[in-house]
């Protein structure tokens, strides 16, 4: 027992030096700001003071959970006690840091992310036909509408509407006209998500369904020309994403 | 390991026991496998051991099939084709891994179903009935996340609604979602991480088994009488038990033999009939299969999901409650996630001191509802979420919980159960009749 005691002194006086030297800056910076170090300050203090083999003999008597963990001696604040929160905390520091490389590698990675907004070629549209791309893993319908068209879409009473908003990222709420839902004044051209709002199917176009625009004919959703719920499960009409004109045939969306 | 009492491995030559004070590997297995095991185990005790050979079933074709698979969109549905048509018997191996799933999960619910009858779930089985509910949700999970890999329809659009359950989390679904797709929406990042975690999950499975063998190896098993093996001696025990090696291996074996017959038979004659055609059209963002339904073992839990729609009262009221933060949606997944964890709670919400169900007159009849329950609700599942199936859904899911929440705690206060046997010696002996 007592052999061992006094190899401890020995080690502790050979290291007490440079680990005062080196712990006491460190040291002040942490406990500046944290009362949880209150503990450490004192074991510095005392490292600091007395680099003397009385210190580790001292402890008696008083249990604290410290001890189950760190078995250090019994009394108030060790250089002991510093180094084992000092560990403890650049053991967490350390796992969190190696921890949110792993979680974050799973995030859209920057090739992903490039193609948050892309640029359609829409030239070769008709008026009365569509275009169907792919943009953010879903289809967006890019639809060139007739006269006709949009001479029924906009002869619809927004009374008559499941949906009174217009759903369109561009202007924020507003009421569900067709005005509001078109890309430009004309009306002539309509984009938007094809995704059915009841459960994300993709609907039919091309003036399927019983209002003269789209279908789902997962759970048979009737959107009208202008992309608007109108009949069956679907709780609101199709939603327009950001979207503009860039040049005279380029739509950019996002 | 401690438990039952019984002869433990004596190392005898000089080898051995070179061994055996080095390493004892062979006592442990020994013990493993020579554990005193109750002799009035009837037939719904093989199932243990049908897991175990569909977990190493699974693991084995997966390995070789992995060799011959490729992750990516543009390759993985041409890929299971290469192994369809050019990998030397690539259709078997891979109608066996299909299949090997649907036994597996067959496998699993005789094996759950068995343990709700006979109170395997109550203490001292507490452990080992948890270990066993996160293996099944493990296994939920496998079977998942396999599913995709082929790059099918049903992949694509299955992984699609799957994963939108997590975007109905309130505040943090929607990122949530985007971080385990890698993206908006299911594509190339989606793929190759569901790879790889449908490759790690087994061996997690695997580690978990051992820690189920080794509870239940400490409890021992429970028996078809539900009274304890004796434990004041190690005649006493051998009164009530056999050791596993060789009498139950045998049965066990046996028992599994007849199911390949008929596993075989269905991977060599009708390998898709419990699959989805859909998912042989390769996967496609812009078209919707016009029913996405999900694999067989999915369908109860898949109709739980969606009885709760909201015009059901308790979703409407969970909704004025949270002030809109739990709608329809997120309901539903609450419902499907707690219905499962009914079960793995079913150790402390029956209150009945009797353990086997073959003593308790009215459990019986619950019981055997709730199996027919959990079949409608499989049926309803399949069906389209329209009525009259979403009616039949909700009344199914309703007494789904109201097993778990109501009759089960009830049952144990009302019912009067029948006499058990003293010992499982009795119940042999009434059974077999005394040996000589």
């Amino acid at each position: 027992m007592e052999e061992s005691v006094k190899r401890r002194h020995i080690v502790s006086k050979n290291a007490c030096t440079t680990a005062t030297h080196a712990l006491g800056s460190l040291g002040d910076q942490i406990v500046s700001f944290t009362h949880w170090f209150s503990d450490a300050k004192h074991a510095l203090g005392q490292a600091a003071g007395n680099c003397g083999p009385n210190l580790y003999m001292a402890g008696s008597g008083r249990k604290t959970w410290r001890n189950l963990v760190s078995h250090a001696e019994d009394h108030e604040g060790t250089r002991r006690d510093f180094l084992y929160y000092a560990t403890a905390g650049a053991g967490a520091v350390t796992a969190g840091a190696a921890i949110w490389p792993l979680v974050n590698q799973m995030n859209p990675s920057a090739d992903v992310q490039a193609l948050a907004s892309i640029r359609v070629d829409v030239s070769g549209v008709a008026p009365g036909t569509q275009l169907t791309v792919k943009w953010l893993g879903k289809p967006v319908f890019i639809r060139r509408r007739t006269a006709e068209e949009i001479e029924a879409a906009r002869s619809v009473s927004l009374a008559e509407l499941p949906d009174g908003d217009a759903r369109n990222e561009n202007i924020g709420a507003a009421p569900a006209s067709d005005e509001n839902r078109a890309m430009d004044e004309a009306g002539e051209w309509l984009v938007m998500m094809g995704v059915c709002t009841h459960l994300g199917c993709v609907p039919l176009g091309d003036g399927a369904g019983e209002f003269g625009g789209w279908f789902c004919p997962c759970h048979g959703s009737h959107y009208d020309e202008s992309g608007r719920i109108r009949k069956g499960p679907a709780p609101t009409n199709l939603p327009v994403p950001v979207a503009e004109f860039v040049d005279e045939t380029t739509i950019k969306l996002g | 390991m401690s438990g039952i009492p019984h002869d433990h491995y004596e190392p005898k030559s000089n080898g051995e026991k070179w061994l055996h004070s080095r390493l004892p590997i062979v006592g442990l297995i020994y013990d493993t496998i020579m554990i005193p095991t109750p002799k009035n185990l009837n037939w719904m005790w093989v199932w243990g051991i049908v897991l175990a050979f569909c977990l190493v079933l699974q693991i084995v074709t997966g390995i070789v099939l992995v060799m011959h698979y490729t992750p990516h969109v543009d390759l993985a549905f041409a890929s299971i084709e290469h192994i369809m048509r050019d990998v030397n018997g690539g259709h078997f191996i891979r109608y066996l891994h299909m299949n090997g799933a649907s036994l597996f999960f067959i496998a699993v619910y005789l094996h759950i179903f068995r343990g709700l009858y006979y109170g395997s779930y109550k203490a001292p089985r507490e452990i080992t009935w948890i270990i066993g509910m996160l293996i099944y949700l493990l296994m939920m999970a496998t079977g998942f996340l396999g599913y995709v890999l082929p790059w099918g329809q049903m992949s694509f659009w299955g992984a699609t609604v799957i994963t939108g359950l997590f975007g109905a989390i309130p505040f943090i679904g929607e990122p949530l979602q985007t971080w385990l797709l890698g993206g908006p929406a299911v594509d190339n990042a989606t793929l190759n991480r569901f790879f790889s975690l449908h490759y790690l999950l087994p061996f997690i499975i695997a580690a978990l088994v051992i820690v189920h063998i080794w509870a239940f190896h400490t409890t021992g098993n429970n028996n078809p009488a539900g009274v304890e093996v004796r434990r004041g001696s190690k005649e006493e025990a051998e009164k009530d038990t056999v050791p596993f090696w060789p009498y139950f291996v045998i049965k066990d074996f046996f028992a599994l033999a007849v199911i390949l017959v008929i596993f075989l038979a269905v991977v060599g004659f009708m390998p898709n009939y419990l699959g989805h055609p859909d998912n042989y059209i390769e996967a496609n963002p812009l078209v919707t299969p016009a029913h996405i339904v999900p694999e067989w073992y999915y369908l109860p839990f898949y109709a739980i999901l969606r009885a709760f729609t909201s015009d059901v009262w308790v979703v409407q009221i969970a909704s004025f409650v949270t002030g809109g933060i739990i709608d329809a949606k997120f309901f539903g997944v609450l419902a499907m996630f707690g219905s499962m964890f009914a079960i793995a709670l079913a150790p402390w919400l029956d209150t009945s001191s009797v353990k086997s169900g073959k003593y308790r007159p009215m459990f019986k009849w619950w019981f055997w509802l709730l199996v027919i329950d959990f079949m409608v609700l499989m049926w309803c599942g399949a069906m389209p979420a329209e009525p009259p199936y979403s009616i039949i859904s909700l009344i199914g899911a309703t007494y789904w919980f109201a097993y778990f929440l109501v009759i089960l705690p009830l049952l144990g206060v009302i019912e009067k159960p029948e006499p058990t046997p003293a010992t499982i010696e009795d119940d042999f002996n009434d059974h077999y009749g005394k040996a000589e």
